[in-house]
């Protein structure tokens, strides 16, 4: 049986077949209407989620199949102090797939290691986020249709941005990656991911402060938000805040190919003036995670159609 | 100084000079009825100044804690006043319950009856990380 608790939990192979298998979904959604048909997704959530919880049971509803589950610590047993462990024990009597939200790092594990049904890590405190990840992947090939020989922007908050260094490490076992990394000093990518993860495995990458300094090279540039509290001093943050905020005007120094991709919540780091730009990736991202996701469903419960 | 000789037991040498008690305290050397003998600062030909405990009796040895403490231990194992094995220590690959997470945000600090696990992710700077949130163990002071 297997689960997707972290980006490597799959072959490069392995995940080549997934997105093939979002985008045959794409192109022939009645073929797959009743794929899942009398199966059931739990969707345990233990902390709220809008796009992702959704996307789960949007994604499970398309396929024929059932969804049950809770959106909150709150409406669960966890309230009366019940572990993971006993949670999926009893979940797995009910459902046939598990995809689960928690806020403690290493919950998706202990979860893994109690199940009897598969279970899909669908975000744990700010570990792993695979899911998003495989979204991630699949917008970057169907944007640009390939996954090696680009160059990658990160801007905006690189130190804490589970969803930045998970797509880092997923896409350096990809030919030719250039990795551009735009971010304030305080802001940039934990030691170890630096020492552990790009010095080990002999991958370069370029710092900079400045989104201006190279927007004009970039293939993608993935944004994620830059909060005011993450600076040490107040002078740094009002001299470079702008700099992490995309708008149209910034846009006209990117190439005419370039794809803007966020994970979303978006708040102020994308101008709603970028919104209407064919640039921007960022709906068309969340949509492609409902298609990932109905292709994750399908592989882990070993439906082939 | 002497220490008696054992007969059947079990001898841990080469340990770091001072680390004898903590050797004593992690393998729960405390909980044996048998004699128990802790050697400190005895003198070294191959590393100057060591700690040796000597353990009178069989004793099952967890290689792993003692593999974490101090690779460099060896572990001879007494019969008839002779020794018939010597072990030698690697870092093991695991440890099971020996540390503890110190990540507010890891599961384990809320699921207490966890098994505290660490994986060995860099043999060369004996660094544990572990398996639920990927934690560094911290260095103790």
């Amino acid at each position: 049986m297997r689960h997707l608790i972290e980006p490597f939990d799959f072959t490069v192979a392995e995940i080549d077949k997934i997105l093939d298998l979002a985008d045959e979904i794409v192109k022939d959604k009645e073929k797959y209407q009743e794929a899942c048909k009398h199966k059931t997704l739990a969707t345990l959530f233990f902390e709220p989620s809008t796009r992702t919880r959704l996307s789960f049971e949007a994604a499970m509803l398309e396929l024929g199949g059932n969804v049950l589950g809770f959106s909150s610590a709150q409406s669960s047993s966890a309230a009366k102090g019940e572990s993971v462990a006993d949670t999926i024990r009893t979940v797995c009597c009910y459902a046939d797939i598990i995809a689960m939200r928690h806020p403690k790092e290493g919950s998706a594990l202990v979860a893994k290691n109690y199940a009897t049904v598969p279970i899909i890590n669908a975000g744990d405190g700010g570990h792993n986020h695979p899911t998003q990840t495989l979204t991630d992947l699949l917008t970057i090939r169907r944007e640009k249709g390939r996954l090696n020989n680009l160059t990658v922007g990160f801007c905006g908050d690189l130190k804490f941005g589970r969803t930045v260094h998970s797509l880092i490490k997923a896409l350096s076992r990809y030919e030719n990656i250039d990795f551009v990394m735009i971010s304030p000093e305080e802001l940039q990518l934990p030691g170890y991911i630096r020492e552990d993860f790009f010095k080990k495995n002999n991958i370069t990458f370029r710092q900079y402060e400045r989104m201006e300094d190279v927007i004009g090279e970039l293939d993608i540039i993935y944004m994620t938000r830059v909060q005011r509290e993450r600076f040490f001093n107040e002078a740094d943050y009002i001299r470079l805040k702008d700099s992490y905020i995309l708008n149209a005007e910034k846009l006209k120094m990117a190439k005419p190919d370039l794809s803007i991709l966020h994970p979303l919540p978006r708040v102020n780091e994308i101008s709603t003036d970028v919104d209407s730009d064919p640039r921007a990736c960022y709906f068309r991202q969340a949509l492609n995670g409902k298609h990932v996701r109905m292709a994750l469903i399908m592989t882990l419960l070993g439906i082939n159609i | 100084m002497n220490i008696d000789s054992i007969k059947n037991g079990i001898v841990l040498d080469h340990i770091k000079a001072g680390m004898g008690m903590k050797v004593y305290k992690d393998l729960g050397l405390e909980t044996l009825e048998c004699s128990v003998a802790i050697i400190q600062n005895a003198t070294s030909g191959k590393i100057g100044k060591k700690d040796i405990i000597k353990i009178s009796d069989d004793f099952h040895v967890n290689l792993d804690v003692l593999g974490y403490i101090d690779p460099d231990i060896t572990v001879n194992i007494i019969k008839e006043g002779k020794i018939v094995k010597k072990m030698t220590l690697s870092l093991p690959e695991k440890i099971v319950n020996i540390e503890k997470c110190h990540n507010p945000r890891c599961i384990t600090s809320v699921e207490q009856e966890l098994d505290q696990i660490f994986y060995l992710s860099d043999r060369e700077k004996k660094v544990y990380r572990c398996i639920y949130c990927e934690s560094k163990i911290k260095e103790k002071g």
